[in-house]
């Protein structure tokens, strides 16, 4: 017998009082722990999968819940992000860029000036690319970074020298030295978390599903459907890193 | 390249700090003083410059110096110096960096082979003249050789030789990779050059030059003994012509650039006319480079009197090893002022007291100089020093 596919009145009663209850133990951090325990069923083979990670643009409100459920899911030290929220506004006389770039930051809005002449504006979500061909880990003098199966980029701490070659080559940026574990610091698409069945802690807070993850090599997946649409683009294609972060709607100006 | 009409005001949260400061400087700049003396060194013994006898043995041992100090500003800098032999251990071979610790091992091994073999005879004098503590210190140093016959003198000779060739190519690649760890980059558009392994070999030749003119002046002065005119000429000759070279080749990358107005000048032309302006265009090119050129190629061409040859060889020399530690200022700490985000430049500020600060720079930058005046006071190094006259003056 087929499951019914629309939601019946119990189960909607049920997301519904979870839904209170996450807004009212405040934002991301309560839908992390709530799907958590949801998730954590079905534990992936993260080995045989070859995952990737999807950013809408469209899709972006820039809430910046992505943004402080990662510091606190990964105890990112104070001053520096795994991810960040651009903001483009496009007025006649250039592009204004700003970021959220810190754990709760709200942005304020742009000059009058700014949004008055504004042609167009977007929010563009940052986070490590985990390339296949990733610069990173070709300059690793002791093979600290390395391609982890099932396509993620990773840092081995015990490992890692701390010697920052692997910040000059990113050229993406997203790379830092932990100024508490003096090592290379950067995003993991939550390893810890997928490799427990569970989805990066950005992913689960997005409200808006502009950020998803999963296979891109099964086609059922949402992320699947997008990899084999062919219709994505990656930032700085020039760079030849085959990233395996694929954006839609990326606009032309963002770098 | 930037999209039309962006704005310079933008870099990534991340990019806000200057992950490699004073110590990737001095570097560089230490690597470049080794390799520039071990040159001139190899001039005599390969090339057979004959000017450069009374040189050659300085210049080994200025070498040796730099040398012993080349990885301690990458120790200072590591996250994790515990972990320092990593590189040695888990070798990661696609890494340009991590070839470094072979390298590096390999040509200190070689200088001091090379160092033993000219200072063996010595070890054994002194092991034979002296008693006690230090007459062990000797013995260790011959390693059990005592051979002095003109046979074993003569197969001395060949290995110095023999090693001065090796060092040459292995002096080249240990500063020429160097520049390969900037140049391969391709993320930073100031770095990512072909050019920039010659650039670096080059500066490190002229440096290494320049600095042996300024320390040979010196300890001569000091000691009050002749100074080898025939030699600080030469060594003025050969140092005008390699600095040619050198700003021929830093000029002709910016050329390039310019020329090509491409991604590259796009992010790097803002840069030079900002925050580089006053220790690229001014310093590095227009003072540094420009006054050092004239001044040389005036040495060079007319004969000057030795108290005028004196004080121009030596300012002009000073102007080289400064212009040369500026490239290095300009090339680390410059690249890294251009955010990733291709539209923002991030500011660098010279702080006193910290790991990496201009204190700890001072010290590592004096150390082989301190380290050169222990040694000079135990090994002869001039045939006239104080050491060499105080045996039976054979040195």
């Amino acid at each position: 017998m087929e499951q019914p596919t629309c939601t019946g009145r119990r189960t909607f009663l049920q997301d519904l009082a979870m839904g209170a209850a996450v807004l009212a133990a405040g934002g991301p951090v309560a839908i992390l722990s709530s799907s958590r325990s949801r998730a954590a069923t079905a534990v992936p083979d993260t080995k045989s999968k070859e995952y990737a990670f999807v950013v809408d643009v469209d899709k972006c409100i820039g809430c910046g819940y992505c943004v402080e459920a990662c510091a606190k899911e990964n105890k990112v030290p104070l001053g520096y992000v795994r991810t960040w929220v651009e903001r483009y506004v496009a007025a006649g006389e250039g592009v204004h860029i700003d970021a959220i770039d810190r754990p709760g930051e709200i942005l304020e809005p742009p000059p009058a000036e700014l949004t008055q002449n504004a042609k167009w504006a977007h929010f563009v979500p940052k986070l490590c690319n985990h390339c296949e061909n990733a610069p990173c880990v070709q300059v690793c003098p002791v093979g600290a970074t390395f391609n982890a199966p099932g396509g993620f980029v990773l840092v081995d701490p015990e490992h890692c020298v701390g010697c920052g070659y692997c910040i000059q080559a990113c050229p993406y940026g997203v790379r830092f030295l932990n100024p508490e574990r003096h090592i290379a610091d950067k995003c993991t698409w939550c390893y810890h978390r997928v490799s427990h069945g569970l989805q990066p802690a950005c992913v689960t807070v997005c409200p808006t599903g502009a950020r998803q993850f999963g296979d891109r090599d099964d086609p059922t997946d949402p992320v699947g459907q997008v990899y084999q649409s062919d219709n994505w683009q990656v930032l700085k294609p020039e760079m030849h890193t085959q990233s395996r972060v694929l954006y839609l709607g990326l606009p032309r100006e963002v770098v | 390249m930037l999209p039309e009409g962006a704005l310079n005001n933008f870099f990534f949260p991340d990019n806000v700090h200057i992950e490699w400061s004073l110590m990737i400087v001095l570097y560089p700049y230490i690597t470049g003083l080794v390799a520039g003396a071990f040159v001139v060194s190899a001039l005599y013994h390969v090339f057979k410059v004959k000017e450069f006898e009374t040189l050659s043995r300085f210049a080994l041992v200025a070498s040796f110096c730099f040398g012993l100090f080349a990885a301690v500003p990458l120790l200072v800098h590591l996250g994790h110096p515990e972990r320092a032999f990593n590189i040695f251990f888990t070798t990661h071979t696609t890494s340009a960096m991590s070839i470094f610790g072979y390298v590096y091992a390999s040509y200190m091994v070689l200088v001091m082979i090379e160092l033993w073999l000219v200072y063996r005879t010595f070890f054994i004098e002194k092991a034979k003249s002296t008693r006690g503590w230090q007459q062990l210190v000797w013995k260790v140093l011959t390693l059990g050789v005592t051979e002095t016959t003109p046979a074993a003198l003569r197969v001395d000779h060949g290995l110095i030789g023999l090693l001065a060739g090796i060092g040459i190519p292995w002096a080249f690649v240990l500063h020429g990779y160097v520049g390969f760890i900037f140049g391969s980059v391709k993320a930073n558009a100031w770095w990512a050059t072909p050019l920039q392994p010659i650039i670096f070999l080059m500066s490190a030749i002229v440096s290494g030059i320049a600095m042996l003119m300024l320390m040979y002046s010196f300890i001569r002065w000091r000691s009050k003994l002749p100074y080898d005119f025939a030699a600080m000429r030469r060594l003025m000759d050969y140092l005008w012509g390699l600095l040619i070279l050198d700003v021929t080749f830093e000029s002709l990358e910016i050329v390039y650039m310019f020329y090509e107005h491409g991604h590259h000048w796009a992010v790097v032309a803002p840069l030079l006319k900002g925050p580089l302006f006053g220790s690229y265009a001014i310093g590095q090119l227009l003072i540094l480079s420009g006054l050092p050129l004239l001044l040389l190629g005036y040495l060079s061409l007319f004969h000057a009197g030795e108290r005028r040859f004196l004080k121009l060889a030596n300012f002009a020399s000073l102007c080289v090893v400064l212009q040369v530690l500026f490239m290095r200022y300009n090339v680390v700490v410059g690249g890294q002022m251009i955010s990733k985000s291709d539209r923002g430049y991030v500011d660098f500020h010279f702080e006193w007291f910290v790991k990496e600060g201009l204190v700890v720079a001072l010290i590592i930058l004096a150390a082989p100089f301190v380290t050169y005046f222990v040694i000079s006071r135990i090994l002869p190094i001039f045939s006239d020093d104080a050491v060499s006259t105080s045996g039976s003056g054979r040195y």
